[in-house]
């Protein structure tokens, strides 16, 4: 059976190369983001050492969630129109594992994410201040471990969307202020009450910390936290949406 | 169904009555490819389907007719272990579809009603796709292909493909694994006469490869000219089982003839004809109904005798869709 779940994830990153919007808008936009973010800045950084601070860690790693947030809205959108067309329902009827259909995509998705990664720091080397040494390799298995763990959240939104028109917008919303109460912008610690119980809460925080923390040099022993709440943010959603998700 | 006749040994060698019986005993040893027994299933308060039973035999195109939301689909699924009855049995090839259901899927090819495919997934790679994806056996997807007429199509998008392109990819699909069963639903539904035509060959040729053909329509025309047996279903009840000559000729034995004459005498003549129900006229055109299969016999026997010059003659046969209508009290097209 690892047969067909290699040729379907070959064909599943073709179909989703051929697709121009889909392609551009994961990959080709995150990385204008970055370009366009890291000029603003770094025109400004000499003058105030908090944007010189965001510059040197905040920036990489917010682009770095965007590329996993498109990533999981881009299988959020996939999952939805393959259930309505009845693609899933299709390949369901054939040998393959139902979790070898949505093991496919996964893949998928975590490729395009280090492409899209690898892509930044090709293009954004520049931007970088002088000196800085990126732990490259880390950081991508950073950023896959949290894309994993998001894109568990993507299969609990897949399941309840009612249409596919929605699986796009519904992502979003749940996913983007996710980003807000992370502590990439303000420091976790110094969030009223609530918001800091909620952002406890969620996997986008952890995420955050590990990528801010390997990205500045951190070892893995001082984020093993992180990662255990990751896995256990992952265990909690495929647990779920095994329960709840609809094949048609 | 042949049925082995009580014969006397006095009259026949015995030897005769060995072949019968050895017949009788393999027939019965030999289980139908499916056999569904007493399911149902709901969804909520709707009762989808409701203790259908039925066998289909090997070899055989079996129908399942009925209108939209007749539990045709339902029903199938459940076959196909898509889906699990709430209650009932069925095996499919001796297999429990639900339990077994990887085994099953290998030996059986499925086309779905309304299945799409990834917009941008090219014909051969859908093909190789699902080739890689039976482990036992598999057979030459080009090939598959050119006998479907797909062979100039195979670097296409599926999204660029003709709904008639779509089915016969889809039957591809079903084939790819040579499968023993073959199960289509509502294969050619939303496609014009011509595709149509093409696709009903393409069945019969599935049945001559030995298969056997499990398929659901709503069009009365599609199953009494593919399918050796029908079951006609309604509000999720199988209502008969038959070949469609056999159901026709059970529900609906009234004989029509329609013919164009100025005779005056006509109608008196007509009105004598041994089993005419009823004579209607409009203009010089009579309607002559009747019961029985003597009746057309008869009409052109009163016509010769009375030498009643006609300009125009043609009977009328019912036909499935009569049959659903006297058995249902409604037209499948409603």
């Amino acid at each position: 059976m690892l047969r067909g779940l290699w040729k379907l994830t070959w064909i599943e990153i073709k179909v989703f190369l051929r697709e121009p919007l889909g392609a551009i808008g994961t990959i080709v936009v995150p990385v204008l983001v970055f370009l366009v973010l890291g000029r603003v800045v770094n025109l400004q950084a000499p003058t105030s050492p908090a944007v010189s601070n965001f510059a040197r860690v905040g920036l990489p790693v917010l682009v770095s969630l965007l590329i996993a947030i498109s990533a999981v809205l881009s299988l959020v959108t996939i999952i939805s129109i393959y259930r309505e067309g009845g693609i899933l329902k299709r390949l369901r009827a054939t040998p393959l594992r139902p979790q070898t259909i949505l093991t496919a995509h996964v893949i998928v998705k975590l490729i395009l994410t280090t492409a899209t990664l690898i892509l930044m720091f090709l293009a954004g080397k520049r931007y970088f201040p002088p000196g800085t040494h990126v732990p490259l390799f880390s950081f991508t298995i950073a950023l896959l471990i949290s894309t994993w763990s998001i894109l568990s959240i993507g299969f609990l939104i897949a399941s309840i969307v009612p249409t596919a028109r929605f699986a796009q917008p519904i992502g979003a919303i749940i996913l983007y202020p996710m980003i807000a109460v992370s502590g990439l912008f303000v420091p976790v610690e110094s969030l009223p009450p609530v918001l800091h119980g909620v952002a406890r809460l969620l996997p986008m925080t952890y995420a955050v910390s590990l990528l801010q923390g390997i990205w500045q040099g951190d070892g893995w022993p001082a984020h093993v936290g992180d990662v255990a709440a990751l896995t256990v943010a992952f265990l909690l959603c495929t647990a779920l949406s095994a329960k709840i998700f609809r094949w048609e | 169904m042949t049925r082995v006749q009580n014969h006397s040994t006095k009259q026949l060698p015995s030897w005769v009555l060995d072949i019968n019986s050895a017949q009788a005993l393999y027939l019965a040893n030999m289980p139908p490819v499916i056999q569904v027994s007493g399911i149902r299933k709901t969804y909520g308060r709707t009762v989808a389907v409701d203790e259908a039973s039925f066998d289909v035999n090997e070899g055989e195109i079996f129908g399942l007719i009925g209108p939209n939301g007749a539990g045709k689909t339902t029903t199938m699924e459940c076959i196909e272990g898509l889906r699990k009855p709430d209650r009932g049995a069925i095996a499919v090839l001796g297999l429990d579809p639900f339990r077994q259901v990887y085994q099953l899927q290998n030996r059986i090819g499925v086309q779905l009603q309304q299945a799409q495919l990834q917009k941008r997934i090219k014909v051969w790679e859908a093909v190789d796709l699902w080739a890689s994806l039976y482990g036992m056996k598999e057979i030459d997807g080009e090939h598959l292909l050119e006998q479907l007429g797909l062979s100039d199509k195979r670097s296409a998008w599926f999204m660029n493909l003709s709904g008639g392109q779509k089915q016969r990819l889809f039957i591809a699909l079903a084939l790819i694994n040579d499968p023993e069963v073959v199960f289509l639903d509502e294969l050619t539904t939303g496609l014009d006469p011509q595709s149509r035509r093409a696709i009903w060959g393409l069945v019969r040729g599935i049945r001559e490869r030995g298969k056997t053909v499990f398929l659901t329509t709503h069009l009365m025309e599609e199953a009494e000219r593919l399918c050796d047996r029908v079951a006609i279903i309604e509000h999720g009840r199988i209502i008969d089982i038959d070949s469609p000559e056999s159901l026709v000729r059970r529900h609906c034995p009234e004989r029509t003839a329609v013919l164009d004459t100025d005779d005056p005498t006509a109608a008196e003549h007509f009105q004598a004809i041994p089993g005419v129900e009823e004579v209607t006229r409009a203009g010089n055109r009579f309607t002559i109904r009747g019961r029985g299969d003597d009746l057309v016999t008869e009409v052109i026997h009163c016509l010769s005798e009375n030498r009643i010059r006609v300009t125009d003659f043609r009977t009328v046969l019912p036909n499935l869709e009569d049959v659903f209508l006297k058995l249902t009290g409604r037209s499948i097209r409603e």
